[in-house]
């Protein structure tokens, strides 16, 4: 009993990080029907912009380890990453969908810069690189070279690998491809609780996760944007014509979904503080378990399905083979598809002729 | 009579190049012109399912395990007993008797295994199948994982070497013109119907559970005569080479090089498998960069640099 409540517990802070992380997937499912694949990348972006501010020198000076620094690595590794997903959305995705400039500009501006990069190890290199990358891809706009419009689900797809391949290696390039060590930001303790000694730090991620949760369901039931995002994933067409901005609409699920997987990150690299750059494909796999699990595109849906992912992966090793640990979640996944494709609390599509 | 002459001339000029072009590029090249060949068996047998078909397969990694470690295990630890059994036959013919037998197992093996995951899971459409793939792939590579007889985590190592060019590139041959008289047939047709629009297609009578099972356990089938052949040409498997990464890689060649069409996924095989092995050299830069290519294809060539438009909705 008292192992199996020890359990519970460990089951409950794991599948709470998942949640955070599947939030991302689903929201964005359900505004683009797009399996956004770089979403497990902005998930390991989030905890190495953790790990660089828990470990830059004016933090260290002036605030050491406080529950103030914990917040504030938090908050900013949180804002990095919603930045990095308006990147994202805004050079990979949106060139498919809407009328933009500039995406070759920047694709060809980072090309430029990592072979600048790669000719001379210098600053003066990248930047010159960068700058011939920009200027090349605007002279190209300007002669008429325009993204295809209306791309396929499938090339949206693909783009999605594109860019999480790229943040990858783009990972390995500038945060080094050896693991790192995320930083005690916090204290650690072992609680009493009864029969049971819980770790401190488990008790703070479910914390935090749960208020990122109460916060996310404020935004989205009670805000006039949340109600702009219900419309834009109920139908995208028609919420254009009743006069919302689908295009800063869709950034801003964005935004939302890659805070929420940084937070996800940093909660994770807690209990786990072994990072790098490719640390996110797996959990970011199992998130999106966790999404179709919970019936994707529902938000409730989500954290259920990721407090289930986490429970079922923690029971099974606790209890049975650890080497199987990953296929867990993938059984899961089979079977609920199976006998239940729209997952606990998807509704079914209708299909048209 | 033009067929023989065909097959005739494919083999003695496969023969030629076997003899002659290792000596001439060295063991580097002659090791990524294999690789390439592999890859377009994959890429072929995967643009059946999801180019031509039309039904979103993204666990073809899977597939190419099973056939790659049923093939292994087979000439390893059966090996020994068929070639007592055949004393007579010099080696090289012996050789050749344990590829075939090998490949043959292997391509049975995965199409079992691509009939077993097909039949349950072909009833998904569009994004779940998707996912549902991607998860069989992952399970079946954390099974191979725990089977400790062929190797486990450690890797299966010491698998005879019997796969060379000419028997890559026959089977390539094989490949691809098995799929084109199979695109170009009434079961073709069929597939197509369903890709096109598969309400209209039930309608019209086709089976289309029937037919998409078909053309998954048949590509299921040709990963798994690439993995035999993967396998007896590294002497060396591991289950991280069939990552879903692999799978994305092979999703990439097929649509790269234009979703759909035989001739794309050729390119798209070539082009992929040459620019990263060229580019090694370059570390990581080379998947940014490689990466960068891939979103600006998508972005301002959706339909492959080889291919037609296609539907996809």
């Amino acid at each position: 009993m008292e192992t199996f409540l020890q359990q519970l517990v460990n089951g409950v802070s794991q599948g709470s990080a998942y949640a955070l992380i599947a939030l991302g997937y689903t929201m964005v499912y359900g505004v683009l029907r797009l399996i956004n694949f770089a979403h497990s990348d902005v998930y390991m972006f989030g905890a190495f912009m953790g790990f660089y501010l828990a470990n830059s020198e004016w933090i260290k000076t002036h605030l050491g380890t406080s529950p103030l620094t914990a917040v504030l690595v938090l908050l900013g590794a949180m804002a990095l990453s919603a930045l990095l997903g308006i990147l994202i959305e805004r050079f990979a995705y949106r060139p498919g969908r809407a009328k933009t400039r500039f995406a070759l500009a920047f694709w060809l501006g980072i090309a430029g810069a990592a072979a600048g990069q790669l000719v001379n190890a210098s600053l003066a290199a990248t930047v010159i690189g960068a700058a011939a990358g920009i200027t090349i891809g605007i002279v190209l706009e300007k002669v008429g070279l325009h993204p295809a419009t209306e791309n396929s689900r499938l090339a949206l797809l693909i783009i999605a690998i594109g860019v999480s391949l790229f943040l990858e290696n783009g990972g390995q390039q500038v945060f080094g491809a050896d693991p790192k060590f995320f930083p005690q930001i916090i204290e650690t303790k072992l609680l009493d609780v009864g029969p049971l000694r819980i770790d401190s730090q488990k008790l703070i991620v479910l914390g935090v996760a749960v208020v990122l949760m109460v916060l996310l369901n404020v935004i989205v039931n009670y805000t006039k944007t949340g109600k702009a995002m219900r419309a834009v994933s109920f139908n995208l067409e028609a919420a254009k014509l009743m006069g919302i901005n689908t295009d800063r609409i869709i950034a801003f699920t964005f935004a939302l979904g890659s805070a929420l997987a940084a937070a996800g990150g940093i909660l994770v690299s807690l209990l786990y503080p072994k990072i790098d750059p490719l640390m996110g494909i797996m959990p970011g796999l199992k998130a999106f378990v966790a999404a179709v699990l919970g019936g994707i595109g529902n938000i409730t849906g989500a954290m259920l399905g990721g407090l289930i992912l986490g429970m079922a992966e923690v029971m099974a090793v606790g209890y049975g083979e650890s080497t199987y640990r990953d296929a867990i979640a993938f059984i899961i996944l089979v079977l609920i598809l199976l006998l239940k494709p729209t997952g606990i609390m998807g509704k079914g599509m209708i299909e048209k002729v | 009579m033009r067929k023989w002459a065909f097959w005739l001339a494919a083999i003695v000029l496969l023969l030629a190049l076997q003899a002659t072009l290792r000596g001439l590029i060295g063991a580097y090249y002659y090791q990524i012109v294999i690789l390439v060949g592999i890859n377009i068996i994959l890429a072929v047998s995967l643009n059946l399912i999801n180019g031509v078909t039309g039904q979103f397969s993204i666990g073809h990694a899977g597939f190419y395990a099973i056939g790659g470690y049923t093939s292994a295990s087979l000439v390893y630890y059966g090996g020994a007993s068929i070639r007592s059994a055949l004393p007579f036959l010099p080696s090289l013919v012996q050789d050749t008797i344990l590829l075939l037998i090998g490949l043959l197992a292997a391509a049975v093996l995965a199409g079992l295994a691509g009939l077993a995951v097909g039949i349950p899971s072909l009833r998904l459409r569009g994004d779940y199948l998707a996912i549902v793939t991607l998860g069989f792939g992952e399970i079946i590579r954390v099974l191979i994982l725990n089977i400790d007889a062929i190797g486990g985590s450690r890797g299966f190592s010491g698998i005879p070497q019997l796969s060379n060019l000419f028997w890559v590139y026959l089977l390539v041959l094989a490949t691809i013109i098995t799929v084109r008289n199979l695109i170009r047939s009434s079961y073709g047709r069929a597939f197509i119907s369903i890709r096109d629009d598969e309400i209209a297609a039930e309608a019209m009578g086709v089976d289309t559970t029937r037919y998409k099972v078909l053309s998954f356990v048949i590509s299921s089938m040709f990963a798994g005569i690439a993995g035999g052949l993967f396998g007896h040409f590294t002497m060396y498997l591991h289950p991280n080479s069939f990552l879903f990464t692999t799978s994305f890689y092979l999703i990439i060649m097929i649509v790269v090089g234009g979703l759909g069409s035989i001739e794309g996924s050729v390119v798209g095989a070539v082009l992929v498998t040459v620019t990263l092995e060229v580019f090694r050299r370059f570390g990581p830069f080379r998947l940014v960069n490689f990466a960068i290519v891939l979103v600006l294809i998508m972005i301002y060539r959706p339909q492959g640099l080889v291919g037609k438009r296609y539907g996809y909705s």
